[in-house]
């Protein structure tokens, strides 16, 4: 488990930030992203995936959550 | 000349790899590459942001010299006690050249060094109650002081003093901002541990300070972050902001204070120059306060005029077209310079080795005089650090992490560059092997570098330096191979 930002970049993309490791990386599919449900699996651009406990409606962004590495 | 093909580079490394014992040598290989346009992500050709190799000669600092030294050390207003032996605070001492205006001793205390200076009876009786009377003494003798922070030396975390209990005692009795920060320099493997603490203290001690209270806010407000004012740089920046008709709202930390930093928060857009040292804190306020940040350089007139419209773009279109009148306002003396600079320096080689954001930023100011970058690296950077270096860099130039002084020496003998920038521990060295040199930590005691009017002045110092008559004079008289007319008037 790891402490991650995911913020949106001015082209409108997420990007998953993970400090310790200096990773910073578009995300380029997230598992739930409706209004009702949003998180799930992450798939980076980079081939890693994360998995953030899914919210129940969409989050503001930027946000640090907690993720584990899939 | 030409540079180096990919093949001869790798050669090289290899080639410098080769006196180390197996094991050191695997470990460096990591820390040297080449160049390579393709690779999308830098963890793939060079590792960074790992520990030393004992034995070897690095130039990295420490926690407490990413703190005390690069960011919470500018901060004028404040009082920055070097908690712990004497050495750590007297000699870092203003050697960084963070100009700030104000009456040092009276309002201002930038070049003055506090210590706590423990002896054996702190380390083995605690520190505490020396802290707590040196914050008295503070209080009495620099009554004006807006602040104290406590930069905790090694001995503190190792004895285990309670410091924070100490400053939240302090801060009550005072209702000043007291801060301690637990950079003891073993922490980390370099000073960016260090900035990141530095940043942490600031998110937890001091930004939130005046949330809620009302401020005149313009929808121009932006903060410069990241600029430490070496030899005025943040002054010669902030001008061109204020030019193009932005309100600097705050100053981090050059010549800044700390009632800017509470309220920086309040600005529209953060500006980061030094992203290594401060992005930290920006993304910090951009999920806790919605406030953005975007990354600028402002070395030399291509990147400056990158970067104004980068910055205008995020406001109205007024900005914008006083952006477009900045830039033509400054480009004919920018050709003016370029024109007396560039036949001089063109085509000179150049070789750096710095820290924070250095190595990559300062590229585009030479090359706009026609000079090229043979080869850069960092002392602390990480990842995120060289996939932004790789895009400025020229193909198949020369990659150092935290390069040691073997390496670093085989490679310029090899390479010998026509320049090589870094820091005063290398400066004689290459010196004395007859290559010009600039101290690039604190501009060589020159500067500003940043914006149009420091791009003047760096014209001039590196042509000062490359162009110096000292370097014809490097064969002594007696190697010489014909006698000329100078020695038989000596003689």
């Amino acid at each position: 488990m790891a402490n991650i930002m995911i913020r949106q970049d001015t082209s409108g993309d997420l990007i998953f930030y993970l400090a310790k490791k200096d990773l910073e990386e578009k995300i380029i599919a997230i598992e739930f992203n409706s209004p009702d449900k949003w998180g799930g699996e992450l798939k980076l651009a980079d081939g890693q995936a994360y998995y953030v406990t899914p919210f129940t409606e969409r989050p503001k962004l930027p946000i640090t959550v907690r993720a584990r590495r899939l | 000349m030409s540079a180096l093909t990919r093949e001869e580079t790798q050669a090289l490394i290899q080639e410098v790899l080769e006196v180390y014992p197996e094991k050191a040598q695997k470990d460096r290989a990591k820390h040297l590459a080449v160049n390579n346009h393709d690779v999308e992500q830098s963890k793939k050709c060079i590792i960074s942001n790992r520990k030393s190799l004992p034995g070897v000669m690095t130039v990295r600092g420490c926690a407490y010299a990413g703190s005390k030294g690069v960011v919470w050390g500018p901060v004028k207003d404040m009082v920055h006690i070097s908690h712990g032996p004497v050495g750590c605070g007297q000699y870092s001492r203003a050697g960084r050249r963070n100009y700030y205006v104000g009456t040092t001793g009276v309002n201002t205390f930038g070049t003055m060094n506090f210590t706590s200076d423990f002896e054996e009876r702190d380390i083995v009786f605690g520190g505490d109650k020396k802290l707590t009377k040196i914050i008295d003494e503070i209080e009495m003798l620099f009554p004006l002081n807006k602040g104290i922070t406590v930069q905790s030396e090694c001995p503190i975390g190792l004895i285990g003093d309670d410091v924070e209990a100490v400053v939240k005692r302090k801060a009550t009795e005072t209702g000043k901002a007291i801060v301690p920060v637990r950079c003891e320099g073993f922490r980390g493997v370099s000073q960016s541990l260090g900035h990141h603490i530095a940043n942490d203290s600031i998110r937890d001690w001091v930004l939130a300070k005046r949330d809620g209270q009302a401020f005149d806010s313009t929808p121009y407000d932006v903060t410069i972050i990241g600029d430490y004012n070496i030899g005025g740089d943040a002054w010669s920046s902030r001008i061109l902001l204020e030019e193009i008709g932005l309100r600097v709202i705050a100053q981090w930390s050059g010549d800044g204070t700390i009632a800017e930093i509470e309220n920086t928060s309040k600005a529209k857009l953060n500006l980061i120059h030094c992203y290594r040292s401060m992005n930290y804190i920006a993304r910090h306020m951009e999920e806790k306060y919605g406030v953005p940040w975007l990354e600028y350089n402002f070395f030399g007139p291509t990147k400056i005029a990158e970067s104004l419209r980068k910055i205008a773009a995020c406001f109205d279109d007024q900005i914008k077209e006083k952006a477009e009148q900045v830039i033509a306002k400054y480009q004919p003396i920018m050709a003016a310079i370029i024109a007396k600079y560039k036949p001089r320096l063109t085509g000179k080689k150049v070789m750096l080795y710095v820290g924070g954001l250095r190595p990559r930023h300062i590229i585009g100011a030479y090359e706009d005089l026609g000079m090229e970058v043979v080869g850069t690296g960092y002392e602390f950077a990480h990842n995120d650090d060289y996939d932004r270096t790789i895009k400025e860099m020229p193909n198949a130039t020369l990659l150092y992490d935290d390069v040691t002084g073997f390496e670093l020496e085989e490679f310029v003998k090899r390479i010998r560059p026509n320049l090589i920038g870094s820091g005063i521990k290398e400066k004689y060295i290459f010196q004395k092997m007859g290559i010009p040199f600039r101290q690039m930590h604190s501009w060589d005691y020159s500067g500003p570098y940043h914006g149009y009017d420091g791009f003047a002045i760096f014209a001039r110092d590196m042509d000062m330096t490359i162009n110096n008559p000292c370097w014809n004079n490097l064969t002594p008289p007696w190697l010489a191979k014909s006698k000329d007319d100078t020695l038989h008037k000596a003689a």
